[in-house]
């Protein structure tokens, strides 16, 4: 059923560092309603891994387990090593301070400028000086193309914009690990074209720990070194590995026909 | 419910040892909201109010001769009970509705959600500036409203029932000590925290669409009356006890 890139399907050990998110037989359910179930991967320290499947089927709530916004209903999580939903609010605080979200809509905080979006956590968890702030926070909104926009609202931009200023705000303090969820639904082929290169570019100068949401298969296939596949009917993963490989040795029709755009 | 008070107990603490995360700019927003703009309808209603009592009272009294009494009724009535009541039920359908639907549309746009995996407590951001903000306001626009009473009495009894302006500032003055605005302004104090967490409670709770922000934005107005409600008969009862 496993269709992996490493054969046997076998996942390296937890205490391996080379392995920065463990999951376990990860069980995700609302409720009693199961969404998903037996799910086991690693994501790989500076790797760009790529959750795919088609709508409705769990993607972003398997982000919601991998980040701890929401509890498993079986199997465990492991980050750096540690079991998340077994260790202590200190120990959660930390991991979470290294992690940078952009969520499916942006999710910026309405009430602050974008300036004040991107500029919050490093007025809480850094020493620097006012003046330094504000120039990560262009340094940061010019990354993304948003630089003449620092003192706008959230709802005076635009969706696309919204997108790109919540990756502002996720890269703020640059995280060891950085969660999008489909960040190039919502923007112009060539902004999008700008974003998976901005994202080879975290992981070439930075190391930074990339997992993508998305159905995008360019971004795809230009970015991904690892992957899962979720499917909605049974419930699991039923492939996992490069997506190239994939693409050259599965046999799953279900997995084919979403990796060639439904041509079998 | 009580989970949701320890929460913000520990959000409080964590607030007076300064230590919570807590916007200076959010917080002074907030009162505008909750006092400026509740102004003029708190100012319609207040004098309403005492046009109201003042005109029950006075045709009654008036069989007796003792229309002049009209300035204690309108005056012991709102420094005590009406005017307190009347504003926290007008600022469970203006605060504590905003509070539930601000709250709500943050969570279904996942803002809250960003809020927690940024290490910010939604309890400190969100909800613990909007608790103080109207247990803070509430008071003061009830005292706001009891003179409006007043005045809206003053306004019957001199003009339609022949009592002088300075004998009715008198008798109100003589029926109402001052701590009778006490009690009135502790009952004020309590409404404002019980509406405030209505509204922040069930925008926390609120599900992630559009109805779910509509359903919670009720259930707030109206857990928030019928909370209203039971501390205006508990606090009633106490202040019987005490003799006060
Ligand atoms: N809060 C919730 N309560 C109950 N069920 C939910 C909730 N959120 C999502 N679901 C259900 O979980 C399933 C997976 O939802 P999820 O948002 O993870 O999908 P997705 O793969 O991200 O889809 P998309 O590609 O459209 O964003 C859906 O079938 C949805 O009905
Ligand atoms: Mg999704």
């Amino acid at each position: 059923m496993l269709t992996s890139s490493q054969g046997d399907g076998q996942v390296a050990s937890m205490n391996d560092d080379s392995v920065h998110i463990a999951v376990r037989d990860l069980e995700m359910a609302y409720g009693t309603y199961l969404i998903q179930r037996d799910l086991t991967f690693d994501i790989k320290r500076g790797e760009i891994f790529v959750v795919m499947g088609g709508s409705g089927c769990g993607k972003s709530t398997l982000m919601r387990h991998l980040i701890g916004l929401k509890e498993p209903a079986g199997g465990a999580v492991y980050i750096n090593g540690t079991n998340f939903w077994e260790s202590s609010e200190s120990e959660r605080d930390e991991i979470m301070r290294n992690t940078g979200v952009l969520f499916q809509g942006g999710a910026l905080w309405s009430s602050m400028t974008l300036a004040e979006n991107v500029g919050m956590v490093l007025e809480q968890y850094t020493t620097l000086s006012p003046q330094e702030i504000k120039d990560i926070i262009s340094l940061k909104l010019s990354l993304v193309g948003l630089a003449g926009f620092a003192d706008f609202y959230p709802s005076e931009i635009s969706g696309g914009m919204r997108k790109r200023a919540g990756l502002a705000r996720a890269m703020s303090l640059d995280p060891d690990i950085l969660f999008f969820d489909e960040p190039s639904a919502g923007l112009d082929p060539i902004s999008s074209r700008r974003l998976d290169e901005l994202i080879l570019e975290l992981q070439d100068s930075f190391g930074t720990t990339i997992v993508i949401v998305t159905h995008e298969l360019a971004s795809i296939f230009a970015v991904a070194d690892d992957s899962v596949f979720l499917d909605p009917d049974t419930k699991t993963m039923i492939a996992s590995g490069n997506p190239k490989t994939i693409l050259k040795e599965s046999t799953d029709p279900r997995v084919l026909a979403f990796l060639r755009r439904g041509e079998l | 419910m009580l989970g949701f008070i320890g929460d913000l107990m520990v959000a409080f603490v964590r607030f007076l040892a300064g230590k919570a995360c807590f916007r200076g700019t959010d917080f002074l927003q907030l009162i505008q909201g909750c006092g400026l703009q509740a102004l003029p309808i708190v100012t319609v209603i207040g004098l309403l109010i005492g046009v109201i009592l003042a005109f029950v009272g006075a045709v009654q009294l008036k069989l007796f001769g003792a229309q002049v009494y009209v300035a204690d009724l309108v005056a012991i009535a709102t420094v005590r009970e009406m005017g307190p009541l009347m504003t926290a039920i007008i600022m469970a359908g203006q605060s504590g509705a905003a509070f539930a639907a601000t709250i709500g549309t943050m969570t279904v746009n996942e803002e809250v959600d960003a809020l927690e995996t940024s290490g910010f407590s939604p309890m400190e951001f969100l909800v613990l500036p909007r608790v103080l903000a109207l247990t803070l306001m509430l008071p003061l626009l009830a005292l706001y409203t009891d003179f409006m009473a007043i005045a809206g009495g003053a306004i019957v009894g001199v003009g339609a029932f022949d009592i002088s302006f300075m004998q009715y500032v008198e008798q109100t003055r003589n029926a109402v000590p001052p701590l009778f605005f006490g009690l009135g302004l502790i009952k004020a104090t309590i409404y404002g925290a019980l509406v405030a967490l209505a509204g922040c409670y069930y925008g926390m709770r609120s599900g992630r669409s559009a109805s779910a922000v509509g359903y919670a934005t009720t259930s707030a107005v109206v857990m928030g009356v019928i909370l209203i409600i039971i501390a205006t008969a508990i606090t009633t009862v106490i202040y019987d006890m005490l003799g006060v």
